[in-house]
């Protein structure tokens, strides 16, 4: 697409320089943890060793007499007040301090509050607490058997461990497939337990002023309003009220979905500074925010794939049980206990679908996030491309040529799946077919073949994946009953310079330029005069925040709505100063002018200047608006990824030689940025596929919960990311623009092990879990004769 | 991740240091690198009293050839070893091992000494040293004494070293011409400790058979960092050929004594072990041949 505006105004299309840089690039950016307050206390917390026990006793008496430790505040103190549970995002309850019993290792006991950091580490060290232990369920499918023992004894009338059963489209339909089918094939896929691990830990700085009864808030939080919102209703009949909260999300250190949760700390924080009256700051280190905070993925799957053998897919089942700790704190749409879990139709046009997911507690951290993911797409999209590449294999078909078979196909958009929803556009063909080229597949399956019979092992893998974002219509999509719109407010001044805010907060993504390119898109103004507003519950309107790849989709859509409220107001003033009728202005970004004639023109800023100076009589002073976007659908984007990967038979180590990801996020607003979200969002793809899982042993120990196991890729394992695009628009955004932050690490994972399965198809090997450590592939090999 | 509160000392000479570490007995700890010890202090592992930092003793920071020896002084860092031109022309086997040593940042700090001081059997240079028939110079309040590196591990986290004595310096035997060595290691990452590691140095007589200086050392597959001596006297006298080198990594991957745990089951790092040895022997031999 060729920008309709000049480098200078960088508008869509313009790889403009990211404005937020230049002060995080200098170290001038201001994280929660560099607000400082005099007077300021410092709060750290006591955790269980053990992942069940009742809590027997808690001695404070040792920490109390440190010089410096100024109180420590357990659940019986916060159950005075009726503190000590509070509501998760899916309406189940969660302890914020425990008074009867721990749930999970590495679980909020007791929290000391302490003049200095340091002190407050020595306090936690010298309080005393007596447990006795209690039988662990760590495995979510023991967790549902009819002996397991109850885990949520403080639920009255719980039997058993179940959360909840969720089902989702035509049974009988689907069943007939596989009755009728000349092929099947069944595949248990586990999706492991992972962890965002954003460099910024989660932690707050709470300051309730006793004077005025108002509790500001610094927070690492991707959905400032809604977090005021919850405080507002869990603490109401503690004197907290919506007016009297304000919750300042400043930069942000990245979020994944796992800053979208309230975490019991920064209850705690807050409650302390209503006691003391003091600011208190909480800041987790890097292993507690790794052992304690909220979990994404832990899907276990079973899928099953019917078909023709000609290679045409004609139904998919899938069952699942999802772990979600003791408590179900995913972070949803009310309305999807899993999710958008049912887009795991994924690319391909198939006749009948049946999906179910059955919820468990178990002794481990609660979650269930939507970790750089559209609320279990990924889930979703590693299912379908899996089990697509298992019936190819087992068919003899090449997995391209299969995916090719069974696309949906560009004029079956709008297209409507067997799981109900509408895909917007799509060319999934178009994106296979670049990233083969890009690739040289051809040639890649020739070397496979020789490399083979000389006994060297090479696999190819695609994953052709559909996403689904933006979410979301009102009409499905609220959380805690709050509807998934958001919002834009823009500012035009005097002088042409522009202030705009929004519902939705940056972690990283690059907000600051993108939004101000839509309004230098819409309006004309110049990215420079243009200043980008989020995350200050005080003045920016509400919105639910960013994560699942919604902001561009739908705050990026109420900014341009907004802006286009503006240029109708900025056509009435242009008439009125050219004495022209509105009717006979013609509009290109940055000025109206009179129809055939170019040289009767105001420019946006002369306009700006007249809003404020010479408004026209009948018409308000002033040059702003704002806009709240209730999404009319989901945003669809897609792309086929391919890797190829080479082993060593030796070690088991898995190299990625090549990985060409080819993406279509619709038209695209900053080139630049959306590259810089596809290599990392690829990077995160990489890490689950080969590095991360989080592991527990039979007692619910976490056997990872630091860096020096918890395994995060670096440079050194990213392989060079090859990127390349095609485009279709979204017929029904105001930008045609869907949204692209997660698709990379949704995408990437399915193709890394397709390419390993190839490697190894052919010596018996069907399907690996993710991570691909080296130690699963040595044994795969050895148990299938192959060594060095 | 914050420590308890110690004390801090920063003797300036060996001898002070001495002297305090005598005074304190138990209760001090020495700081060279801090890479192994702070990260524990911080982690509430260890929580020494006393710290006596060695840092600010100067002349501890050679890397020289003298008397048929290499020595590496106290203070030298993993990057002076990468930098140091004696190192990379005459000893590849080291430049090997500190290289996949964590990360550059770690090696800016992280001492060779420290390395072995540790006595971590995850540490990469204690196989190495064990390969090259190193020997640790001591020095405390009875002087100095020499310990020859395959009596400096005798157990978990156990070096020869008394509470009272410094790690002064490290010595390594100048070897004689046709002598090659590698150190390879499987990591799961960069930065990481090995899953295994295996290090092989190799002489060879006119005829090409492989002397009696043979030395094989073997990374975290025991509690503590393992001499392979059966394969290591298997290989004395022998042409390495391609059957030599098979029947010598299994001899080796016989001598490990791996457990499962995170990186793996023990079978996988014990088969680890051969397929490392005997590609670290290749690589030996190539680089007696002049190979890099
Ligand atoms: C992220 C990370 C990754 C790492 N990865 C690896 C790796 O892959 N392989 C590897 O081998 N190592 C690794 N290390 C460890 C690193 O190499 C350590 O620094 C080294 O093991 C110890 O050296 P140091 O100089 O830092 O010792 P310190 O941490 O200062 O001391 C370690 C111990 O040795 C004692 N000590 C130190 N010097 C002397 C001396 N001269 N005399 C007597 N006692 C002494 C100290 O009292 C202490 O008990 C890693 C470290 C980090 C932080």
């Amino acid at each position: 697409m060729t920008p309709r505006t000049s480098p200078e105004v960088g508008g869509m299309g313009h790889s403009v320089k990211r404005k937020e840089d230049p002060r995080f690039l200098r170290g001038q950016g201001n994280y929660v943890d560099d607000v400082v307050l005099p007077d300021m206390l410092y709060l750290d917390i006591v955790r269980s060793p053990y992942a069940h026990a009742k809590i027997t006793n808690i001695d404070t008496s040792k920490a109390l007499a440190i010089p410096g430790v100024a109180a420590v505040i357990t659940g019986k103190d916060l159950a005075q007040y009726n503190l000590h549970w509070m509501p998760t995002l899916m309406s189940d309850t969660q302890m914020v301090l425990p008074v009867e019993k721990v749930m999970y290792q590495a679980q909020e006991v007791a929290a000391v509050l302490a003049t200095s950091r340091y002190v407050a580490a020595d306090g936690v060290d010298a309080v005393e607490i007596d447990y006795d232990p209690l039988p662990v369920v760590v495995d979510p499918k023991k967790a549902l058997l009819p002996d397991a023992p109850v885990l949520r004894t403080d639920k009255e009338g719980k039997k058993d461990n179940h959360i909840w059963h969720w089902e989702w489209g035509d049974k009988a339909a689907t069943d007939k497939t596989f009755q009728e089918a000349e092929v099947t094939v069944q595949e248990d896929i586990y999706i492991p337990r992972i962890h965002v691990s954003s460099i910024e830990t989660c932690g707050c700085v709470a300051h309730f002023n006793k004077v005025t009864g108002k509790l500001t808030v610094w927070m690492t939080t991707q959905a400032p309003h809604a977090i005021r919102t919850v405080f507002a209703l869990v603490a109401g009949h503690v004197g907290l009220a919506e007016h009297k909260i304000q919750i300042i999300s400043p930069d942000i250190g990245g979020g994944f979905g796992g800053k979208v949760p309230v975490y019991p700390g920064y209850v705690i924080a807050v409650a302390a500074s209503v006691l003391t009256g003091k600011p208190v700051k909480w800041i987790e280190d890097r292993m507690e925010n790794l052992q304690a905070d909220s979990f994404a993925r832990d899907y276990h799957i079973s899928a099953e794939l019917a078909g023709k053998k000609d290679g045409t897919i004609t139904g998919l089942r899938i069952k699942t049980i999802a772990d979600h700790g003791y408590t179900d704190a995913a972070a949803n749409p009310s309305k999807f206990p899993a999710g958008l879990f049912h887009i795991c139709t994924g690319s391909y046009d198939l006749k009948a679908a049946h999906v179910e997911v059955d919820g468990a507690y178990t002794n481990k951290p609660p979650g269930g996030i939507a970790y750089r993911c559209s609320f279990r797409v990924t889930e979703a999209v590693h299912t379908i491309e899996r089990i697509a590449d298992v019936m190819a294999h087992e068919i003899g078909m090449d997995p391209a040529e299969f995916r090719f078979k069974n696309f949906i196909k560009p004029e079956q958009f709008p297209y409507k799946s067997a799981l109900g929803w509408e895909y917007d556009s799509g060319n999934y063909a178009a994106a296979l077919k670049l990233a083969m080229e890009r690739i040289e597949y051809d040639e890649l399956r020739k070397e496979q073949a020789e490399k083979r019979a000389r006994g060297e092992l090479t696999g190819i893998g695609i994953s052709s994946f559909t996403e689904i974002v933006g979410a979301g219509p009102s009409k499905h999509f609220d959380i805690l009953g709050l509807k998934m719109f958001d919002s834009a407010e823009i500012r035009v001044h005097p002088t042409g310079k522009v202030i705009a805010r929004f519902g939705t907060k940056s972690q990283g993504q690059g907000h600051e330029t993108t939004y101000a390119q839509i309004i230098a898109e819409e309006l004309g103004f110049p990215v420079a005069d243009i200043a980008v507003e989020e995350g200050d519950t005080d003045t920016a309107p509400y919105g639910l925040g960013t994560y699942a790849s919604r902001s561009t989709p739908v705050a990026g859509a109420a900014c341009a709505m907004a802006a286009r409220k503006i240029r109708d107001k900025a056509r009435k003033i242009a008439a009125y100063l050219l004495e022209a009728h509105e009717d006979d202005l013609e509009w290109e970004p940055g000025k109206f002018f009179v129809k055939g004639s170019p040289d009767r023109a105001k420019t946006i800023q002369e306009i700006s200047l007249a809003a404020y100076t010479n408004h026209p009589p009948g018409v308000e002073a002033g040059l702003e608006a704002v806009d709240y976007y209730d999404p009319p659908n989901l945003t669809y984007p897609f792309g086929s990824y391919i890797c190829v990967v080479d082993i060593d038979k030796g070690t088991g180590e898995v190299k990625i030689r090549r990985f060409v990801a080819v993406d279509d996020c619709g038209n695209i607003i900053n080139p630049m940025i959306v590259e810089g979200q596809i290599h990392g969002g690829l990077t995160m793809g990489l890490a689950p596929a080969m590095y991360e899982e989080i592991q527990y042993d039979e007692s619910g120990n976490n056997l990872n919960g630091s860096f020096m196991n918890y395994l995060l890729p670096t440079a050194v394992e990213t392989p060079k990311w090859e990127t390349d695009k095609t485009c279709t628009p979204s017929p029904h955004h105001p930008l045609g623009a869907k949204g692209v932050g997660e698709s990379a690490t949704v995408g990437a994972p399915a193709a890394i092990v397709n390419a390993v399965v190839d490697a190894m198809w052919h010596l018996g090997v069907r399907h690996i879990d993710i991570p691909i450590t080296p130690a699963k592939v040595w044994k795969l090999l050895r148990e299938n004769g192959v060594s060095e | 991740m914050i420590p308890r509160s110690f004390e801090y000392s920063a003797p300036g000479t060996l001898d002070e240091a001495v002297a305090l570490l005598q005074k304190l007995g138990s209760d001090a700890k020495i700081l060279s690198g801090g890479q192994s010890l702070i990260p524990m202090m911080k982690l509430r592992l260890a929580s020494p009293p006393h710290i006596v930092d060695i840092n600010r003793i100067p002349g501890l920071d050679y890397i020289t050839e003298k008397d048929g020896f290499l020595r590496i002084g106290a203070l030298v860092r993993e990057s002076d070893l990468e930098r140091s031109e004696l190192v990379r022309s005459r000893f590849p086997i080291l430049v090997d091992t500190t290289s996949v040593i964590a990360d550059p940042l770690v090696r800016n700090q992280a001492t060779v000494c420290g390395n072995l001081a540790h006595g971590d059997p995850a540490n990469d240079h204690p196989a190495t040293m064990l390969a090259l028939g190193a020997i640790v110079v001591a020095v405390g309040p009875r002087g100095e004494r020499d310990v020859p590196v395959e009596n400096f591990f005798p157990a978990l986290f156990t070096t020869a070293l008394e509470a009272d004595e410094i790690l002064r310096e490290i010595k390594i035997p100048i070897p004689p011409p046709s002598t090659g060595g590698a150190y390879l290691k499987l990591e799961r990452k960069v930065g990481d400790y090995a899953t295994a590691g295996v290090a092989v140095q190799i002489t060879l007589n006119n005829s090409g058979a492989c002397t009696a200086a043979a030395g094989i050392g073997l990374t975290n597959v025991g509690f503590t960092p393992i001499k392979a001596v059966k394969a290591e006297a298997f290989v004395k006298g022998k042409q390495l050929d391609q059957a030599a080198v098979k029947q010598a990594s299994e001899i080796a991957a016989g001598e490990s004594h791996p457990v499962d745990d995170i990186r793996g089951p023990a079978d996988y790092k014990r088969d680890l072990v051969r397929v490392l040895t005997a590609r670290a022997i290749v690589r030996a031999l190539e680089r007696v041949k002049g190979g890099v």
